[in-house]
Order: structure tokens, then sequence, then C-alpha cells
């Protein structure tokens, strides 16, 4: 594991190389969606399909066998380099997050990873908007939630 | 039949691997790549370079296409139009982004790792995800 866990100078925190091995995956996982069923890995639309949220041509037994491979790979990953200990926020702000995080993909028809992987990739100009978007709304959460001093991770 | 779930189920399976190698199942990970102005962690960058990289070659292999290899038809997005609808929602999104450090791929394979933090989160985000579907079938 001590590839994976080399760091960057200056950023002891940063993992690179584990990070770029996990990016060449979800783009592997994204292609393969691409290439061989003809569809957007989007997370968000994929999963409003499962659960008959939103509309879409998906079948929604497709969108449900995607979102139960989510857990099992992080957990065939988990299980081959040992668990971390990941740090996560209490219930109220994962309640307060995950609303908005719900209300805002399905108005802005995607996330992370439909328009920050697939479509930015294909330089749509909808996707590009969005990703740049959400990641200057994102640093400017951090930033004022760190300027007032509210800690959420546990 | 069966090759309409063998498909989405590897997909889905090598993405939460790959989230989870490249640390996004952590949320103080993803806080810390929003953390720009502070104890900036840029791993985020270094996954979503390498899963862009890797689609970029996945579309231009599409574009050679005719069809999937296992499935009838392409079905992809063709909208280009800028919306006040896209900006407003990918900007809320990105504010609950930043507060619990979490998006939706993460927030499903963190069931693995931390299932009653990751289950609160989905369960709130499914239900903004119906609060928009509800308002917008009234409008």
């Amino acid at each position: 594991m001590s590839v994976l866990a080399i760091s960057l100078p200056g950023f002891p925190d940063s993992t690179p190389v584990a990070g770029l091995a996990g990016g060449v995956l979800i783009g592997l996982a994204a292609a393969l969606m691409l290439l061989g069923a003809g569809r957007i890995a989007g997370v968000s639309g994929i999963a409003a399909r499962a659960f008959g949220i939103g509309a879409g041509s998906m079948p929604r037994r497709g969108a449900w066998a995607f979102l139960i491979g989510l857990p099992l790979g992080a957990l065939i990953v988990t299980g081959m380099t040992g668990a971390a200990e990941p740090s996560f926020a209490g219930p109220a702000p994962l309640i307060i997050a995950g609303l908005i995080v719900g209300i805002g993909t399905r108005l802005g028809g995607g996330c992370t990873s439909g328009h920050g992987v697939c479509g930015m990739s294909r330089l749509s100009q909808r996707s590009l908007v969005a990703t740049a978007t959400f990641i200057a709304t994102g640093i400017a959460t951090v930033a004022i939630m760190n300027g007032l001093g509210i800690e959420v991770l546990l | 039949m069966i090759r309409g779930i063998l498909i989405p189920l590897a997909s889905g399976t090598i993405f939460g691997a790959g989230l989870a190698l490249g640390g996004m199942t952590d949320p103080a990970r993803v806080r810390g790549f929003l953390d720009l102005f502070g104890a900036w962690d840029p791993t985020l960058a270094f996954v979503m370079g390498g899963a862009v990289l890797v689609m970029a070659a996945a579309w231009l292999v599409q574009g050679k296409l005719l069809r999937p290899w296992f499935a009838e038809g392409f079905s992809l997005p063709d909208r280009s139009d800028i919306t006040p609808r896209l900006v407003g929602g990918s900007a809320l999104f990105g504010v609950g982004w930043g507060i619990a450090g979490l998006c939706p791929g993460p927030g499903f394979a963190a069931l693995a790792i931390e299932p009653v933090s990751a289950a609160v989160f989905v369960a709130a985000m499914l239900a903004g995800m119906v609060v928009v579907r509800v308002i917008e079938g009234q409008a």
C-alpha cells in the first residue's frame, strides 16, 4: 500500500497515486456504461430513476443494479486495503446537506459523476458550467463554515 | 435481459471501487479539496482528472460506434442550453456537497463503510429529489 500512500510535497494529507488510480477506475466504469449500455453513469439521475422519482429511459432494474454495485465496489476495496477511519458529519448536517444535494442535483440535472466526469470529458457546455458552479459554491461553503468556526465532521 | 443488469452492476461496482480507492468515500478528504483557502488537499483533482481522461478516450470510441456493445442504441443527453435552473441547481448542489463532504456517488458507496451516516444522507437526498418532483408536479 506504500505507493498508494505517497503524498505531494507540501500537501501531507494528499494521496495523488491512490486518487489517480481511483479516478481511472471511475473513468473505466463510466466508459463501460457508455460503450456497453449506451448511457451516462450519472449517479443522481440513476438514483432518481431507481426510486421512481425521475423519468428516464433506463430500465429500473438496471438502475438498481448500478446503485447496488456502488457499495459493493467500496466493500471490495476496503476489504483489500483495510478500512480507513473516515470522518462523517452528524445527523443534522447530513440531513440538511442531503436535502440540498437532492434538490440541487435534480434542478441542475446531474452531479459530480454525470456533469463532472461524463459531461466534462465530452466538453458539454452545460456540464462545464455546472461543474464550475458546484465546485465554486462548494469551496465558498467550506470557506464560510470555516470562517464561522462551524465544525461538522465528527 | 441478463445483460441489462450485468453491465450496470459491473459499472456500479467498478465505480464504487474507484470512489473508495480515490478516498472519495471519506468526507474529510472531499472537504479538504474544497478547503482551498485552508489546508487544501488536491487529491480530488487527481480523481477527477483520471476519470475525465479515461472518459474522454471513451467518447472518442463512442463516436465510431453505431450502437453500444450490449444495447440497441445510445440514450445520451443532447442539450446545450445554459439555464438559470442548471446554474441555480448546481450552485445548490455545491452548497450541500460542501456542508457534509458527500455527493450522490460516495453517499451510496459509503453505505458499505459507514452505513448509518450514509443511509441518513441518502434518505435525505432522495427526499430532496421528491421535493423537486412534487413542486414541479404542481406547477
